[in-house]
């Protein structure tokens, strides 16, 4: 029982990471019918930059570790959504009109790219994050010990994902979004800016992605350049679970392949940790492919 | 058969050909490593072909049937002792078989779909190998001790004399080459074709679209699987870390950047993405990132590869004549 709930809170701490970067994914696809592949890797440069701010300001220091972590996690927000919306120019812009394929293989090159350019300019050896920034105490419920870090990252992926969902369905830009995510060419002639609306999909999205690289950071320890593939695709993973484009089904998604994951890596195999995201991934594209919230049957799959 | 003698004819191609089968006479023993490299990614590339280039289904995963090729090779030589040119068939079987099964239930999904689940795929089956399934696969170490391949009692090792191996290799080169040109022109690879630059049309026409797809996805498998009895023989050992998704990010790369659909293409990715970096190992470090800009730079400007498949032409001789009415 002990196991079980030490299993289940670890899953939904990895699950809220898996949301927050399975938001990107979710909300790119929503908008251009495209798989972000190097959403992971924009993931991986937040992590890095987390670090590197974290090193480099010594903000914790000045400011206390709580409101440090939060004020760099902001930052590192923000350079990544800036990252991602230069990506989006150099990589899928010239290509809004191509084919598919086309920009599908752009996408597998910027990936390529972004985790080379993170290798040359950090090494290829795994950095460590510092310890004891934020509370390393224990929890206890109904009896069983919970480390205060699980509730931490579910806390703030959570309130993001509650912030964007807000955001998305009660203000004028979120509402731009959704009409152009429904359908592009009517937006326009709504007087949507769509290229605008595209920018700011690109920069939330990896935002999200970078908050989440940050708490990878804080809650493993450890970062290495070729993370982002792995997280990329388990995050890709519980998008398509949850729905793909469909905000709330990311984060459902993320949660419950957390959970799964952890649960199974502990009763079934920890050996197979790793594939049985891929295993959910193929059993809901051939028997749900619309996910679990997904209702829009738009395009055959 | 015609048309395919007048390409042959070609000087260009002539001397190409002449060049790469002198070539081990006047390059050491390294650069002919390297060649034989080119023609293995080559093999794999035209392999890949069939099932991106002609059918153009984004399948990311071919290195699964290049490692299952390549262990089924392992296993059944270092146990029995069978020889591995022998093998070669029965690692084409086992590859095929497993993408029968694997493909069948995930063939109707949609380009982008289908690429992130053949991902899932290929990362399965390295987990899998890693995971020692089946106790046989020798977990993270791999498989050592396989044997070279023996022709009429000759020993071909590819360590300690490439160029040996190097005119078998070519020898299967050719004959795949031959085989695919002759796939391309007949009737299944106009189908594939057809079905790729339009499958609503394709199915109108009476095509069975999911079968021949299916078929080009075996078909694919089975050669990846037949050149990973080459590459186990060649290596001596193999392990699940040359069956990564590097593996099968660098074949379909040969295929887009060469110019997917086209077996000269093909060809030329393969020695460019192999041979390349030899040539520049000075930029060894860059060499990843070089390949991402490649691919969106190609993207952008050229996005049939560098050299594209010419339209077919129908010889207006060839036609009846009231069916030249327009």
């Amino acid at each position: 029982m002990e196991q079980f709930f030490t299993q289940l809170t670890n899953g939904l701490a990895v699950g809220g990471i898996y949301a927050l970067i399975a938001l990107g994914y979710t909300m790119v696809y929503g908008v251009l019918k495209l798989i972000n592949f190097a959403h992971g890797d924009l993931f991986t440069i937040g992590a890095y930059l987390g670090l590197t701010l974290l090193t480099s300001l010594a903000l914790t220091d000045h400011i206390g570790g709580i409101a440090g972590v939060i004020l760099l996690a902001v930052m590192a927000m923000g350079l990544v959504g800036i990252i991602g919306i230069l990506l989006d120019r150099a990589a899928y812009k010239p290509l809004r009109t191509s084919p598919r394929l086309s920009a599908v293989v752009s996408a597998l090159g910027a990936s390529i790219v972004l985790s080379n350019t993170i290798m040359l300019v950090y090494g290829p050896s795994t950095r460590v994050y510092p310890q004891g920034l934020l509370p390393g105490q224990v929890f206890y419920i109904f009896g069983l010990p919970v480390p205060v870090m699980r509730f931490v990252i579910l806390g703030a992926s959570i309130a993001l994902m509650i912030g964007l969902y807000v955001f998305i369905q009660r203000t004028k830009i979120g509402t731009a979004i959704r009409a152009a995510a429904i359908d592009q060419d009517a937006a326009r002639l709504m007087g949507i800016n769509v290229d605008r609306v595209i920018m700011l999909v690109f920069f939330i999205g990896p935002a999200l992605g970078g908050a989440a690289g940050v708490m990878v950071g804080l809650y493993y320890g450890q970062i290495t350049f070729t993370m982002g593939w792995i997280y990329g695709l388990k995050a890709f993973t519980a998008a398509i679970l949850g729905g793909i484009g469909n905000i709330p089904g990311a984060m459902v998604g993320g949660l419950l392949l957390g959970v799964i994951e952890a649960l199974g890596a502990t009763y079934i195999s920890m050996a197979w940790k790793d594939a049985i995201a891929f295993f959910v991934l193929i059993l809901i594209l051939i028997v749900r492919p619309t996910g679990l919230l997904g209702e829009r049957v738009a395009e055959k799959i | 058969m015609k048309h395919a003698a007048g390409q042959i004819k070609k000087p260009a191609y002539a001397v190409i050909i002449l060049l790469w089968l002198i070539a081990p006479l006047f390059i050491g023993k390294y650069w002919t490593d390297v060649l034989n490299n080119v023609a293995i990614y080559a093999l794999l590339g035209l392999s890949l072909n069939i099932i991106l280039g002609y059918g153009g289904m984004f399948h990311m995963g071919h290195a699964a049937f290049y490692a299952i090729g390549a262990y089924t090779t392992a296993i059944i030589n270092t146990a029995w002792g069978v020889p591995v040119l022998w093998l070669m068939p029965l690692a084409g079987l086992a590859a095929g078989l497993f993408a029968l099964v694997v493909a069948r239930p995930i063939i109707h999904l949609r380009g982008d779909y289908l690429l992130i689940v053949t991902i899932g795929m290929v990362e399965i089956v390295r987990i899998a190998l890693i995971n020692n399934v089946f106790g046989i696969t020798g977990g993270a170490n791999g498989i050592f001790g396989i044997s070279s391949p023996t022709i009429f009692g000759f020993q071909i090792n590819g360590i300690v004399a490439p160029a040996h191996y190097f005119y078998l290799v070519t020898a299967f080169l050719a004959i795949t080459i031959v085989l695919f040109y002759l796939l391309e022109n007949s009737r299944f690879g106009r189908a594939l074709k057809f079905l790729c630059s339009d499958e609503v049309a394709a199915e109108g026409s009476g095509i069975n679209t999911a079968g021949y797809k299916l078929a080009a996805f075996v078909i694919g498998a089975v050669w990846a699987g037949m050149t990973g009895t080459l590459y186990a023989s060649k290596m001596g050992f193999i392990s699940p870390e040359s069956f990564s998704f590097w593996e099968s990010v660098v074949m379909f790369m040969i295929v887009i950047l060469g110019g997917s659909g086209n077996i000269a293409g093909v060809l030329l990715g393969a020695a460019l993405i192999i041979g390349l970096p030899e040539i520049f190992q000075g930029l060894q470090q860059y060499r990843l990132l070089i390949f991402g800009l490649a691919l969106m730079i190609m993207m952008i400007f050229r996005p049939q590869g560098i050299l594209p498949p010419k339209p077919r032409s129908y010889p207006i001789g060839k036609l009846e004549k009231n069916e030249v009415s327009l």
